[in-house]
């Protein structure tokens, strides 16, 4: 097995407010290893963008609590100085947002943004030879006309032309990881399959590792090596693509395999749906967080259940679900395919 | 007038009104000039946001309406209910034409056609509570007051899935799919005969999103309405549609049943766009990149 590249290690992340206490993070733990993309999915507000700024140190403030591990090629990064952590910003790690235009500043060229990146880590390197980088990087990237369109204004791009230039920028400096933040999501599909490809390519020839957030399983299923499913706060499930897919554990990973539409199956009647919705981090339920929209709660679901190895063919494969794994493959049976049958 | 729009057989001549069409759009055109100079302002381009579009929806059915960002999608939903003026062409309501009406003749056919929007923060006034958005339409059109509104609205919550103890609270207090049972509520408040939704779950998370679906199909049933379902999710315009127009640069490149739209798609776009959609299923997924690309 290859060395991991980042290991995170119980990762949590609190945010004090006026409201009370948020614990958007609690007890995230997986490990990336090189050229390995692990998908992030799960609805919004259930922690994927906090676990994955934390890496970085972008969630630091007064008000956050932030504890736990996260070493890159086992360096500590949850307790590294802003100096340190801002070289690993851009020369280790490089960032993707969903929204591009909040990512270029809109007055500047875009070429100088990804010159200035590049010259703020590599002192060593003059202007031209900067540009260059530039060029090369927005040719790899697939923008037609580099050497021309490397003096465009950011609004002068197309919205994928921008998410592209911003991948060209957070490659620049040649990171070994790179934590793309819905980076489609704002994206046509038509754009969302060129950048997936350019993805997939870099991590095949470059050895790139990927975090990739997203809550679209299409997407998962054409990128993905690993994917951690979210649920307020916490890992519920965890493992390979294929076992996620096809032996999915827990009741909410059912509910959103079973609740997608397909083009390539015959249409259901009626979507299977999940009741209900997402609890508030301020008031979570005793227990199991999925227990008020879960159909299959029974009496030992008040009590937390921990993110274990239930079967033993899959050591690697975790969830946070108190149902025996016999009863789980005949329970998430609905109408011959996987989903959730709603709660009377 | 040149009728090239619709193109399979069950919708025959639209010249001639059939009870069954509900709606009846010939050559719609909505052009946005495009202005430019500092002193006088010259239009010196326009954008073809609608181009020349024909199609025709029957009573209860759903058409879906689908196409990337800035195909046209909304503004050919809002020229068609008359919220744009039409540059040119024709709209007919149960055989009536709409198309270039003045506001105040508008004003009673505003109560059979409703639209439901995107984005249920922005669509709904913050400083209202639930209880007056909802019944605000069936205020401003004089059909109750008071202890009837009331009962009635409460009603309208129940029935999009909402409780009655809603009725007094404000829509930052609900999540987004709860805010748009809210819009769904306020649309269906004056029974209109036709609903245009424009990305109604775009903006909504997956488990949420099939609620919303869901609803919508139950109101279909329950209420016989008919739909115009606007969304760049294929894969969600197939589930709630009967039949699918594709658009593109302002035009329909195809339209057809859903299920042959999808699988049998004849136009090059609709083919490109069907491609581009990801199969959230890891083994055909890898697959088709196999296909794609010969290692
Ligand atoms: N008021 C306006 N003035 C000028 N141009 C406009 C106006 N409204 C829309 N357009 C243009 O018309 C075209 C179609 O826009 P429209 O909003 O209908 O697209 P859409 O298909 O709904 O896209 P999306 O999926 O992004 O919502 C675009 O080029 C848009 O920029
Ligand atoms: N700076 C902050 N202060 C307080 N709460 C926050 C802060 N940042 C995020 N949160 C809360 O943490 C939770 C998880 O947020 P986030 O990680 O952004 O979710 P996701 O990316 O999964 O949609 C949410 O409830 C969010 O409101
Ligand atoms: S632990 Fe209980 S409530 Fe939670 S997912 Fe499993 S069965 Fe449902
Ligand atoms: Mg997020
Ligand atoms: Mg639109």
């Amino acid at each position: 097995m290859t060395e991991p590249l980042l290991c995170v290690r119980d990762l949590r992340v609190g945010f004090v407010t006026e409201t009370g206490r948020v614990q958007a993070a609690d007890g995230v733990s997986f490990d990336v290893a090189p050229g390995e993309v692990l998908a992030i999915v799960g609805e919004s507000g259930s922690g994927k963008s906090v676990t994955a700024q934390t890496i970085i140190g972008l969630t630091r403030s007064p008000n956050s609590r932030i504890a736990g591990s996260v070493r890159l090629r086992g360096a500590e990064l949850i307790d590294a100085g802003d100096d340190e952590l801002r070289k690993v910003r851009g020369e280790q790690i490089g960032m993707v947002f969903q929204d591009p235009m909040t990512s270029f500043n809109p007055v500047y060229r875009v070429g100088r943004q990804i010159v200035e990146a590049v010259r703020a880590h590599r002192r060593d390197i003059g202007n031209s030879e900067a540009r260059e980088i530039a060029v090369e990087m927005l040719d790899s990237v697939g923008i037609p006309d580099p050497a021309q369109r490397i003096d465009d204004y950011p609004h002068e791009f197309s919205g994928g032309m921008r998410q592209r230039a911003m991948i060209a920028m957070a490659l620049a400096l040649e990171p070994e990881l790179l934590i793309a933040d819905e980076p489609t999501t704002a994206l046509d599909v038509t754009v969302q399959a060129q950048i997936l490809a350019l993805l997939e390519r870099l991590n095949r020839e470059r050895g790139l590792a990927t975090i990739l957030i997203t809550h679209d399983l299409g997407v998962v299923a054409e990128v993905a090596d690993r994917v951690l499913v979210m649920y307020a706060g916490r890992v519920v499930e965890q493992g390979t693509l294929d076992e996620i897919f096809y032996d999915p554990q827990h009741p909410y990973t059912w509910g959103l395999l079973g609740s997608l539409t397909r083009i390539d199956r015959d249409r259901p009647e009626r979507l299977p749906q999940i009741s209900g919705a997402p609890p508030s981090l301020q008031s979570l339920p005793q227990g199991c967080p999925f227990r008020p929209r879960c159909p299959h709660e029974f009496d030992r679901c008040p009590e937390l259940p921990g993110l274990d190895a239930r079967l033993a063919e899959a050591p690697a494969h975790l969830d946070r679900c108190w149902l025996e794994p016999e009863e789980k493959r005949e329970l998430r049976q609905v109408e011959g395919q996987i989903g959730l049958e709603a709660p009377k | 007038m040149s009728v090239d729009g619709p193109k399979s057989d069950d919708i025959g001549d639209i010249q001639t009104h059939r009870p069954e069409l509900l709606l009846e759009v010939a050559d719609l055109v909505k052009h946005f000039p495009v202005k430019r100079g500092l002193v006088f302002d010259r239009e010196v381009d326009q954008v073809r946001a609608v181009d020349g579009v024909s199609f025709s929806v029957a009573r209860g059915e759903t058409l879906g309406l689908v196409g990337e960002s800035g195909s046209g999608k909304s503004t050919l939903a809002r020229t068609v209910l008359q919220l744009l003026e039409p540059s040119s062409g024709s709209v007919r309501f149960e055989g009536r034409e709409i198309a270039g009406l003045s506001r105040r003749a508008m004003r009673p056919l505003r109560r059979e056609m409703q639209m439901v929007f995107q984005d249920p923060y922005a669509s709904l006034n913050p400083r209202k509570r639930v209880g007056q958005i909802v019944g605000e339409p069936l205020l401003l059109q004089g059909v109750a007051r008071g202890a009837a509104l009331r009962r009635e609205v409460q009603e309208l919550l129940a029935r999009v899935g909402l409780a009655a103890e809603h009725y007094d609270r404000f829509p930052h207090e609900f999540s987004g799919g709860q805010r748009q049972r809210i819009g769904i509520a306020r649309a269906i408040a004056l029974r209109p005969k036709l609903i245009v939704a424009d990305e109604p779950v775009s903006a909504l998370d997956v488990s949420i999103r099939a609620q919303i679906v869901n609803l919508l199909a139950d109101l279909q049933e329950e209420l016989e309405l008919t739909y115009i379902f606007v969304a760049h999710d294929i894969g969600i315009v197939r589930h709630v549609s009967d039949r699918i127009a594709v658009m593109h640069e302002g035009k329909i490149v195809e339209e057809g049943p859903a299920d042959q739209v999808c699988d049998q798609p004849r136009d090059a776009y609709t083919k490109q766009l069907l491609a581009a959609v990801p199969i959230p299923d890891p083994r055909e997924a890898r697959s088709r990149r196999r296909a794609v690309r010969p290692s």
